[in-house]
């Protein structure tokens, strides 16, 4: 979450200055769309995007705007923000699926909330050029589901040498995970109860924790302590709590967790939620829906083509993710699980949003990224046809203004 | 040595075949008994008009009229070229599209097995006998549109077991789902031969690419002794080698009556089968064949069909990491007969017409994309005088989409199989099959990696 709070943050937030100035901000552009999705309103038929030194400078119709001689000119069907995945372990888990190349689960404890994601991140992980490939920009990424604490997420650009230079947000989010996975990974917990058990005894330390650390008396002022750090960020609303919970009974837990703690929540996954519609209304809290494709086993059994569709009938917030898998595919791709949406009864607007702006808004990086807005950051990426068709596919990405890639010249063609 | 009492090649299945599937009355009876609700035989034909027809091997008839009876196909051509006979039933389909049941020539569901821990080889394990006829996994099939299936064992053996080519027909058995490919020898399936890392583990079995090959070289050599003895008998059962359940099946492979379907991912892996079906002179389709793109010349110079696999990312274990969408354009430019498969759970059955769409994305001819999830696979199973394709006389096995069968807006509505709506996405409980949801998919089926 945006906000700086820690003394690291502010570390990190140099080096974004210095690797923002590293980046090579190259040509001014042009970009003009048969259609072009702003996500601020209805789409501009034969529409015009100018990008000047990384932003959005100016968005309109054709005949409105005048395209300056010296700009570098791109043309496309369809034109829509970068895409934004919500939720994905990708640059931690790499795809060579090894050992080596895994680092989105430590088993040496269920809870490890001092896990920094930026520690384990890998920006030129081939999976991450990937994504970028199809057309998303920006990733929700860190450690796994599969602890009652796996560790920490931040938000980074799919471009960029190092993590440094990828980086948005360099702590989002601790994931916590209810459900029967964790016991597969744990001796203990080995049960729901106990590990929700578990984490409110963390919880309770780090409230106490939390009120130490802002006593005025700083004599009073605790011990340093990396994990009740992170915890009693979480607990004063400086970061979320992604709680993935799947099972109907594991979603209504993570709602009591925060009725009780006051953490600002992100529910992770959700599979059940299409039988919570109202109790989810109520709650007012997004959802990150598990890929649509994801496999009907476990605590996904009951998940639904169409739980998109009814949760958008329902009115309640949610975007799409790439999650996790342990074996193939090695990354999903929001797009690819949107599309599926669609398939199975979501309205393409909706989905869109649920691509761009919406997760932009949930994860309080709106004032940069989600929408096609003068003075937002230039990532754009350029379809020939319609996003959705199975048939058609990004052939432009631009990030920060830099084309990242271009199909025609991609070495897997 | 011998058994006098059993005949050379005569296996338990022939005779099951021969008692009980060779009389269409009782097939006639199986049906009335399992599926009381819909009209055996379709005596009375059913005219399906108005949508466009895509055949694969012929025409698409815009508009056109596709005629069923007895299970097969009577007629399909344009309005003005077919007649419909005065007793059809007339079924308005306009604005839908028609075509083949889609043939999946690799896939899991069905929760069967294959051999154990015992033995890198068991050419003995047939698939057959471990399928769950009720599993939901097929009921996923059908909503994807899949009629015809090449159920396999894993690839964790070198010879993981026979496999069994079924149709999905809604009924009580497994033996109701056969399609026989070979009737006299009562062959049901093909065989599953793994190579590359997914065998290769602590003895029994090997722990190298050269001692995988050995192997198999050493069990087919027993295979073509065994054969020679069994030739030599001259059908006299006193010398006839007594009865061995993996070198009987064997036999079938090296006399072209059982396929091999060959797991093989590498490029080095996808040669060195190439290299021991040449030696030995079996039918081989090559599934997988994640780098087909690096050995697209030598892949089509073999004359061996390919069966691909399209995954949304690459990656998640070594010997794939190279495997790209790309094969399928350039392995059609190459001039090789290939398809795609589900590999399901690997891919959702219910969305395998995304294979051949993200085929077509890549680059991949319309037509090409067409033949790889119908004729094409029906080829490797040696159903293609069957299905695979919409022509009299085959069986009339297709399904009804609400549009173009490439594109993310389209569903399968329904499915046919000999003349039989065996799923209508307009009774609830098909469609559940096709979203899934509360208490839809039990999990059955599901647990090993390809």
């Amino acid at each position: 979450m945006p906000g700086l709070f820690c003394d690291f943050r502010i570390l990190f937030t140099l080096l974004i200055l210095i690797g923002a100035s590293f980046a090579t901000v190259t040509a001014q552009i042009a970009v003009t769309g048969e259609t072009v999705y702003t996500m601020e309103g209805d789409p501009i038929t034969d529409g015009v995007v100018l990008v000047r030194d990384g932003k959005i400078e100016q968005v309109g119709p054709r005949d409105a705007i005048t395209i300056p001689d010296d700009y570098e000119r791109y043309d496309a069907a369809v034109v829509t923000p970068g895409l934004i995945d919500a939720r994905s372990v990708v640059g931690l888990a790499g795809y060579y699926n090894q050992d080596h190349d895994q680092d989105q689960l430590e088993l040496s404890h269920a809870i490890q909330p001092d896990l920094r994601a930026f520690d384990a991140y890998n920006a030129r992980e081939e999976l991450v050029g990937f994504l970028r490939q199809n057309g998303i920009t920006t990733v929700h990424t860190g450690h796994a589901p599969g602890a009652v604490i796996s560790g920490q997420t931040m938000i980074v650009k799919t471009a960029g040498r190092t993590v440094e230079e990828s980086i948005i947000d360099s702590t989002t989010a601790l994931a916590i995970t209810l459900g029967s996975t964790v016991r597969n990974h744990y001796d203990t917990p080995g049960t729901r109860s106990k590990g929700v058990a578990m984490l409110r005894q963390e919880l309770i330390r780090a409230r106490e924790y939390s009120e130490r650390r802002r006593d005025a008396d700083p004599d009073k002022h605790p011990d340093r302590d990396l994990k009740l750090d992170a915890l009693a960020d979480m607990l004063e609303g400086d970061i979320f709590a992604l709680i993935t919970a799947h099972r109907s009974q594991d979603i209504m837990t993570a709602l009591r967790l925060r009725d009780e703690f006051g953490f600002p929540l992100l529910l992770d996954g959700a599979a059940e939620s299409y039988l919570l519609t109202e109790e989810l209304s109520q709650a007012n809290v997004p959802i990150i829906l598990h890929p649509t494709m994801v496999r009907t086993r476990g605590d996904t059994e009951n998940a639904a083509f169409d739980t998109p569709a009814k949760l958008s009938e329902a009115g309640i917030p949610f975007v799409f993710q790439s999650g996790y898998e342990s074996y193939v595919p090695k990354t999903r791709v929001v797009l690819f699980e949107a599309a599926v949406a669609v398939g199975y009864g979501l309205d393409r607007r909706k989905a869109l949003k649920a691509l761009t702006i919406e997760p932009a808004r949930i994860l309080n990086i709106d004032e940069r990224l989600g929408s096609l807005q003068p003075g937002k950051d230039a990532d754009l990426v350029l379809f020939n046809g319609d996003p959705f068709e199975y048939t058609t596919r990004p052939i432009h990405v631009i990030i920060d203004g830099n084309p990242v890639y271009d199909y025609e010249q991609s070495s897997d063609r | 040595m011998s058994d006098p009492t059993v005949t050379s090649g005569c296996c338990p299945l022939r005779c099951f075949r021969r008692r009980y599937l060779l009389s269409p009355a009782l097939v006639l009876m199986i049906l009335f008994t399992a599926m009381p609700e819909v009209s055996p035989g379709q005596e009375q034909p059913i005219a399906f008009t108005g949508a466009d027809i895509i055949t694969v091997t012929g025409p698409t008839y815009e508009e056109g009229v596709l005629v069923v009876q007895d299970g097969a196909i009577l007629a399909v051509g344009s309005s003005r070229s077919v007649t419909i006979p005065d007793n059809a039933e007339v079924v308005d389909v306009s604005g839908k599209v028609i075509m083949p049941g889609l043939v999946d020539p690799h896939s899991h569901i069905g929760e069967g097995d294959g051999g154990d821990r015992s033995s890198a080889l068991h050419p003995d394990a047939r698939i057959l006998d471990t399928i769950n006829p009720r599993s939901d996994t097929f009921r996923k099939a059908l909503a994807g549109g899949i009629t015809s299936v090449n159920v396999m064992p894993g690839s964790g053996h070198l010879i993981s077991g026979q496999t069994v080519y079924l149709k999905l027909r809604q009924v009580n058995t497994v033996e109701e789902m056969l399609v026989y490919v070979d009737e006299e020898n009562g062959i049901y399936g093909g065989i599953k031969f793994a190579n590359g890392t997914n065998p290769m583990r602590q003895p029994p079995f090997p722990g190298t690419r050269a001692r995988s090959a050995a192997m198999v070289r050493a069990l087919l050599i027993k295979a073509q002794e065994y054969q020679a003895r069994m030739e030599a008998a001259e059908e006299n059962p006193e010398r006839m080698p007594s009865r061995d359940l993996g070198l009987e099946t064997l036999v079938e492979v090296l006399e072209g009556r059982r396929i091999v379907h060959n797991h093989t991912h590498r490029h080095d892996d996808i040669l060195t089968a190439i290299r021991l079906a040449d030696e030995f002179g079996y039918r081989m389709v090559l599934h997988h064949v994640s780098e087909a793109w690096k050995v697209a010349d030598e892949i089509a110079a073999s004359g061996y069909p390919a069966s691909i696999i399209y995954i949304d990312s690459p990656g998640g274990k070594l010997e794939a990491i190279d495997l790209l969408p790309k094969s399928a354009p350039v392995l059609e430019d190459a001039g090789v007969d290939f398809g795609f498969h589900t590999d399901d759970s690997v891919t959702d059955s219910r969305l395998f017409l995304r294979s051949p769409a993200f085929g077509i994305r890549e680059g991949m001819s319309r037509q090409k994309a067409l033949e790889s999830v119908t004729i094409a696979n029906a080829r490797q199973m040696d159903m293609d005088d069957r299905v695979g394709s919409l022509e009299t006389g085959k069986d009339a096995d297709f399904i009804i989409l609400s549009g173009d069968p490439f594109s993310v807006y389209t569903r399968v509505e329904q499915a046919w199989i000999e003349g039989v709506n065996v799923w209508d996405y307009e009774d609830p409980e098909d469609r559940k099959f096709s979203t899934g949801g509360l208490n839809v998919y039990q999990g059955g089926g599901y647990g090993h990696h390809h």
